[in-house]
């Protein structure tokens, strides 16, 4: 039962980002734009968040209320980043895919560059501490206390208001309804009065805000508040593309997704811990590789029957209707 | 007079026409931005030596020209494998995930086998091709048969890659030193032939990568294959209309592709050079190889065009040699991934740009004659 305790309570850190990116991922693909910059947003917006946990970390402020205040730095920075791609993919109508790649090349080496010259170190190095031991009173609650509130981060129970938010903006209003339609339909879209160029607007800058938040709460969940040029987000952002897809680019469905991902991960970085798998002495390199491999196989099943949005990486020329 | 003004008229619309010099317009827009950001970069981070630290990125590689070649073999090879599968219209990021295996391979070979010199280092290199073909097979193989996404699945194979041969080469005893947590050097029998120029690393796959980029244009632009495949990039669904085998020719170009980077890796493992740590050893530390990426940016300045990526290469592998020098003025040579990086974001859309710039010369020229036409016109009456 302690196995389980431990692997849930460090799941899910590590699942609130996936979660969050892919979801991020979700609106941007919907409206129309592939989002391949997902990695390079999540880095941008976990450097400055941390960036700004570096500058505070010292003033006689609760460390929690701190972290809310550095995941708006980080949405409103993966905003700005986000942004790049949407000049880029809807004004300018370039290649979304290759956009996305020079996107997700130019932070880490911007990273290394700015903490190289700054700082004279590979990252940024703060020493707040935002792990939470228990929540008075849920904490005590028999299975659940264990399972959901305690040795955990803040960053979970956010993670999962912004799924519950997520689900309603995008089924339950009119924007929703029509962010989905831009990326079927455009022209469809058009004719009917909507502005498509805005909507898909919308749809990158929901993932810059939830690329941001996401890549911060990795670094929170995952790093223990640190950043770093050279390991980055480790493949997050495009794990988070695969989660999207197994998805099927739907909110709850994503959830799961990631939640599975997570559950591969921490079981590949506590295998000496757990007693069954440490039995078995394989090399836990095999464990590392195994999101990936996991990945690939997701894909192979999945994309027969895949619902990807129609319309996504083409560019909208009003032109065409 | 006149008559030369309207010469010079019409072949400016000649210019502004030719599809090769608005891409390569294009290119040269994407590099000076690039290079613009850069300079600002350097502005930003240390105002008094930044045009010293400028000018010894633009021009600080003439003095290391051997380098310069020996570095841009790799990355040559990267960028004709992204290229190549370019021009079939697929995005194979995973030239990084090839590199790798094809380096691994070179390297197996090199220290695992005793060969006779003479052949001990063509096998190696046979041995990358092979390696890189078979990681270059994967995303094509479930490209073709299950129509999954190729960018996502190579990206997947880089990491399996990278983890894989860091595995493999941290439990193979022979070939990992835990005290120097690297691998043991190549012997001298599986180095590539130096071309003997002094102070330089420069060697025969310089050479080699070049004839194999004259063979690939060969195989694009004279052969029916690479007929097929270029009209598949044109238009997956006429081309398929048209008979032409999409799956088989799917698989066919991964794998070339992939084979083409991991020669990239052998030729980067194989190299006899005097720089610590850049050949004939190599250091598992789970990061992905930055040369894979590197071709990205190579086959976009060449526009795909096996000969343009010649010379991107030397261009990209020129200002990095300048970017590492430049760390006499206090720069980190990070700058020059990030300039890379801003050239492919700017390459990405600069044919859209420079066009859109040729419409305004155009206009501009158009309403000056007319103004020229209408003053004519009036003094006439």
């Amino acid at each position: 039962m302690d196995t389980i305790y431990y692997l849930v309570q460090n799941m899910l850190p590590v699942a609130i980002p996936l979660l969050l990116v892919a979801l991020g991922g979700m609106f941007c693909e919907r409206s129309g734009v592939i989002n391949i910059a997902l990695e390079g947003i999540m880095l941008f917006g976990a450097f400055f968040g941390c960036l700004f946990i570096l500058l505070t970390q010292n003033a006689p402020i609760n460390p929690q209320l701190l972290l809310f205040f550095a995941m708006f730095v980080a949405a409103l920075t993966g905003v700005l980043y986000s942004l790049l791609l949407g000049f880029a993919a809807i004004n300018m109508r370039a290649d979304q895919t290759i956009t996305g790649t020079a996107l997700n090349m130019m932070i880490p080496a911007a990273i290394l560059l700015f903490s190289k010259m700054k700082y004279n170190s590979d990252g940024i190095t703060t020493n707040i501490n935002l792990y939470i031991r228990e929540i008075p009173l849920l904490s005590r609650i028999p299975v659940i206390g264990d399972l959901f509130f305690q040795k955990t981060y803040l960053t979970v129970y956010i993670g999962f208001l912004f799924l519950v938010i997520s689900y309603i903006i995008f089924y339950k209003t009119k924007f929703g309804l029509r962010l989905r339609a831009c990326g079927e339909h455009p022209h469809a879209a058009d004719s009917v009065g909507i502005n498509v160029y805005k909507m898909r607007y919308s749809g990158v800058i929901i993932s810059g805000i939830l690329g941001g938040i996401g890549g911060f709460f990795y670094a929170v969940g995952v790093m223990d508040v640190n950043v770093n040029g050279h390991t980055g987000v480790a493949g997050f952002g495009f794990l988070a593309l695969a989660v999207m897809i197994f998805g099927q680019w739907k909110p709850i469905r994503i959830m799961f997704a990631a939640l599975f991902f997570a559950f591969l991960r921490t079981l590949a970085y506590s295998v000496p811990l757990i007693p069954f798998l440490d039995a078995l002495k394989i090399n836990q390199d095999y464990y590392k590789m195994l999101p990936y491999v996991a990945t690939l196989f997701v894909l192979i099943f999945t994309s027969k029957k895949s619902r990807a949005p129609k319309a996504e990486g083409i560019p909208y020329d009003k032109g065409l209707r | 007079m006149q008559n030369s003004k309207n010469n010079f008229s019409a072949s400016m619309k000649k210019i502004t026409k030719s599809k090769w010099l608005s891409s390569f317009s294009a290119t040269l827009l994407a590099i000076s931005l690039g290079l613009i950001f850069g300079l600002i970069v350097m502005v930003v981070a240390s105002p008094t030596d930044s045009f010293s630290g400028f000018g010894m990125m633009l021009f600080g590689g003439f003095s290391r020209l051997g380098n310069v070649f020996y570095f841009a073999t790799p990355i040559l090879m990267t960028g004709l494998s992204v290229g190549f599968a370019f021009k079939m219209g697929l995005f194979n990021i995973g030239a990084s995930g090839q590199y790798t295996m094809g380096l691994f391979f070179a390297l197996y070979v090199g220290i695992m086998f005793n060969l006779p010199s003479g052949i001990h280092w063509i096998v190696c290199i046979i041995a990358g091709l092979i390696g890189g073909m078979i990681w270059g097979f994967i995303p094509g193989l479930l490209k073709s048969l299950m129509n999954v996404n190729e960018v996502i699945t190579s990206i997947m194979t880089n990491y399996i890659g990278m983890y894989l041969v860091d595995m493999l080469i941290r439990n193979n005893g022979k070939m990992f030193v835990s005290s120097k947590a690297r691998t043991a050097y190549i012997p001298a029998t599986a180095q590539l032939p130096s071309l003997g120029v002094t102070d330089s690393n420069v060697n025969i796959a310089i050479i080699l990568a070049t004839l194999i980029a004259i063979i690939l244009y060969i195989v694009l632009y004279k052969t029916t294959f690479g007929y097929e495949l270029m009209a598949t990039g044109h238009n997956k669904h006429a081309s398929h209309y048209a008979g032409i085998n999409y799956k088989r020719n799917t698989i066919l170009t991964m794998v070339i592709a992939g084979g083409l980077s991991g020669l990239g890796g052998a030729f980067a493992i194989l190299a006899p050079s005097n720089i610590p740590g850049s050949s004939m050893t190599y250091e598992p530390i789970n990061i992905i190889a930055a040369n894979g990426f590197n071709g990205i940016a190579v086959a976009l300045l060449g526009n795909s065009h096996p000969i343009g990526i010649i010379f991107s290469s030397l261009f990209i592998s020129h200002i990095q040699r300048g970017g590492t020098r430049a760390s006499l003025f206090g720069y980190k040579p990070e700058i020059i991934d990030v300039v890379i990086a801003v050239i492919i974001y700017f390459s990405a859309f600069a044919l859209v740009m420079s066009s859109a710039i040729g419409v305004v010369i155009k206009k501009r020229k158009e309403r000056k004659a007319e103004a020229v036409n209408t003053v004519k016109e009036i003094e006439e009456a």
